[in-house]
């Protein structure tokens, strides 16, 4: 198939297919690689929902120091980010305005729910404008309870991410 | 279920009102009351007599009621005469029981002299059982023109409420998402999850 | 061209107003936080703009209306999880007021502390976020880790990081713990002589001056038209402090003095506050000489606690300036209106008055001096 491929006339074929293709060839031996450099360089959006901010800018803050594990203080357009960190309460008017920002990131792409809102609507469980989780809204990778969870809990979550990215197969 | 609560503090209200009121026109200056929100209070007394209602008077605390038509005349009053210069919070109170919704202004002063006195201008309007936000009877003119700081106040309560504040110059949306269109979400019938 | 549009969407008409432009800022947008600011601009210069706060809003009023005077706490602190003990305050205040009950003296003084402790955590969590909305890192760095300290002593005090939960009605919910004086005084001590360096670090920074000195200029009478609160009243020089105006529990017993400043633009807006931190370790530690060795800290209430037909106004100064709650009871055991009249919220009228004719650049020096806290003012 590949030898069909490779002559002048299937050029612009060629040229369409050869993500596939490099994908297929390098799977293998440089997955590992790949997936290597991925996890030391997650960027998260600075997008901010609700009160559990607080303990992600804390999280970033010379004790804590997220840094150190690879995980980059939330700044830059989110075209260049791979991570959206949830930090609380989604309400019904920002449900819609995270999902636009997340089909706007490029792929490939995690998504960490922060605090117990996020996970199940936590404390707002009977209130008018807050959605019961982000289930129905992105695919979430990792849960990282607690109302707000500590920087450590979160830093042990975004640890706990970049075992999974390890496993992943690249894309 | 809670049909008898606000009567009574309908009636708890009427009755300091009327041992007030009954006795003279101008509040005497008893033992248990403050001397200094009483002169106030009888200030306005003096100016509005049979218009407005003194609802208590605590210390550093007064409230009043008045009449949706008199409250912007009142109002100025206040603002010109009285020095109370800016709006803390404006509150909208649904008593169904009495098909009326109650909407309390909190007003404060940055007049060293005044400065920790806090003045609760109430008026009543009509509660419709089928709110039509923006369209029905539930109306009460604006203080903006008077107090400019309640501007987002009066936006917030016409959202949460539905009392459409006419002649305030942008009664848009404030707090909740685009596409809510459900009742008023402030209003008692309108009941949460699971409640 | 589309010939009939959608209800409620309009076409800019063609024209004069041809080269205004329209920019979203937010709720995406490192300058923004949890808020939509719609500014349209010529040019660079900002022609209007248009805050659009909401995205928040979790209903706290109503929640209050289905929860008991004691079980409202937790919620209630939420909205400023980082100056939950101030925005406990007015509703511990008034609960207390509406049921009758006199706090014990030590438990006054203990609140005291740990509301001047997390105010100082507020503060500088603010000043950590305004300076990096500035561009100036060190001013990021500094604050985050000074304020881990005082953290500290809060986590020692109620056991939680930022959400203390730590006032009740009746008091505060658990004693210092036996060695909280000394460590509480050693604490501070450093602290005053670490925040002193902010002066020469952040604000003698020329980049800093000639970012904030004369821009969003806000003058004393629009202050107060405007009803503005907090350090953006005190900046354009009007002296109102609650903690002076109208003393809660022991304020009038301690000396301090309020700060104000008089030019009213972004710099004075950003100093207020940190005045105020310098003038916080100065009522904690004449609190914690003037505290009775012993005593009580809470009285205890009954379960679900009844008040009458009463309602109360009761308003205290935050990091961001009065907070006032307004609780209506009809004696149930729940309230009938819980109104939370927060600074932020009352602030943020301010915004679209100061950044007319501003530069876009200067939007985020402009928007973060206000002190605002997107997540209080949508409750
Ligand atoms: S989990 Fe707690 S801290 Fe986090 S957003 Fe929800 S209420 Fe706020």
């Amino acid at each position: 198939m590949l030898k069909d491929l490779v002559i002048p006339q299937n050029a612009n074929a060629f040229v369409s297919k050869l993500g596939d293709i490099l994908v297929k060839a390098i799977d293998q031996p440089l997955g590992y690689a790949i997936n290597w450099g991925r996890i030391w360089s997650l960027w998260p959006v600075h997008i901010e929902t609700a009160c559990c901010s607080v303990e992600f800018g804390a999280a970033s803050s010379p004790r804590y120091d997220v840094e150190r594990f690879g995980i980059i203080e939330a700044f830059g357009s989110l075209r260049q980010c791979d991570l959206v960190v949830v930090q609380g309460t989604i309400t019904r008017k920002m449900a819609p305005r995270l999902r636009l920002v997340y089909d706007q990131m490029p792929d490939p792409k995690y998504v960490i729910a922060m605090g117990a809102c996020a996970i199940t609507g936590g404390l707002y469980f009977d209130s008018y404008n807050v959605l019961p989780g982000i289930d129905g809204v992105l695919p979430v990778d990792v849960y990282v309870p607690g109302c707000p969870p500590r920087p450590e809990t979160l830093i042990q979550g975004c640890m706990l991410l970049q075992e999974k990215i390890k496993c992943m197969q690249i894309r | 279920m809670n049909n008898e609560m606000p009567n009574k503090t309908e009636a708890d209200h009427n009755k300091n009102v009327s041992q007030n009121n009954n006795s003279s026109k101008i509040i005497k200056n008893s033992a248990d009351l403050p001397e200094f929100e009483t002169n106030i209070a009888n200030m306005l007394l003096d100016k509005f007599d049979k218009k407005l209602k003194i609802i208590f008077i605590k210390k550093n605390r007064i409230k009043v009621d008045v009449h949706k038509d008199n409250i912007v005349e009142i109002a100025k009053f206040i603002n010109q005469n009285l020095k109370f210069d800016h709006a803390e919070s404006v509150t909208g109170v649904d008593r169904p029981e009495q098909n009326e919704i109650e909407v309390v202004y909190h007003l404060g002063s940055y007049d060293p002299s005044i400065s920790n006195q806090i003045l609760a201008l109430s008026t009543r309007t009509v509660r419709e059982s089928i709110p039509n936000p923006g369209f029905d009877k539930t109306r009460l003119p604006s203080l903006r023109d008077v107090f400019y700081s309640v501007e987002f106040h009066e936006r917030e309560c016409f959202e949460m409420l539905g009392v459409y504040f006419e002649n305030h110059p942008d009664n848009r949306r404030l707090l909740l998402p685009e596409d809510w269109a459900d009742l008023p979400p402030l209003r008692k019938d309108f009941k949460i999850k699971g409640r | 061209m589309i010939s009939k549009l959608p209800p409620g969407i309009k076409v800019e008409q063609k024209g004069d107003n041809d080269k205004i432009m329209t920019l979203n800022v937010g709720p995406q947008h490192p300058g923004s936080g949890h808020m939509r600011i719609i500014v349209k601009i010529d040019g660079d210069y900002i022609v209007s703009c248009d805050p659009d706060p909401g995205y928040v809003h979790r209903g706290e009023e109503k929640m209050a209306e289905y929860r008991n005077y004691i079980t409202n706490i937790p919620h209630l602190e939420r909205p400023v999880i980082h100056d939950s003990c101030n925005i406990l305050y007015p509703y511990c205040l008034g609960v207390e007021e509406i049921l009758g009950i006199e706090v014990p003296e030590r438990a006054k003084y203990v609140r005291v502390i740990a509301s001047e402790l997390n105010r100082c955590v507020y503060t500088l969590y603010w000043l950590a976020i305004y300076g990096i909305f500035l561009g100036h890192s060190t001013m990021f760095m500094w604050p985050a880790g000074d304020r881990e300290l005082l953290i500290d002593l809060l986590e020692k005090l109620s056991g939680a990081r930022v959400t203390h939960a730590y006032f009740v009605p009746g008091g505060v919910r658990n004693d210092m713990p036996s060695n909280f004086e000394d460590v509480c005084l050693r604490q501070i001590n450093y602290f005053e002589k670490r925040i002193k360096q902010y002066d020469s670090i952040f604000y003698s920074n020329p980049i800093l001056k000639s970012r904030t000195i004369n821009t969003g200029v806000l003058r004393q009478n629009d202050a107060i038209r405007l009803g503005s609160t907090g350090s953006v009243l005190r900046a354009s020089g009007i002296d109102f402090d609650l903690r002076k105006k109208e003393p809660y529990d022991v304020y009038d017993n301690l000396d301090f003095q309020t700060n104000v400043l008089k030019s009213g633009d972004s710099y004075a807006r950003s100093k207020i506050p940190w005045l105020d931190m310098l003038e916080s370790c100065k009522i904690i530690r004449n609190a914690l000489e003037k505290i009775p060795k012993s005593g009580s800290v809470r009285v205890k209430l009954k379960p679900n606690p009844k008040a009458g037909n009463v309602e109360t106004y009761k308003r205290v100064e935050s990091g961001r300036g009065s907070l006032g709650m307004y609780i209506i009871s009809n004696g149930k055991p729940e309230p009938y209106r819980v109104k939370i009249s927060v600074g932020s919220f009352r602030n943020l009228i301010c915004l679209p008055y100061l950044l007319k004719g501003e530069k876009l650049g200067n939007m985020p020096a402009v928007y973060w001096s206000l002190n605002y806290w997107p997540v209080e003012a949508d409750r």
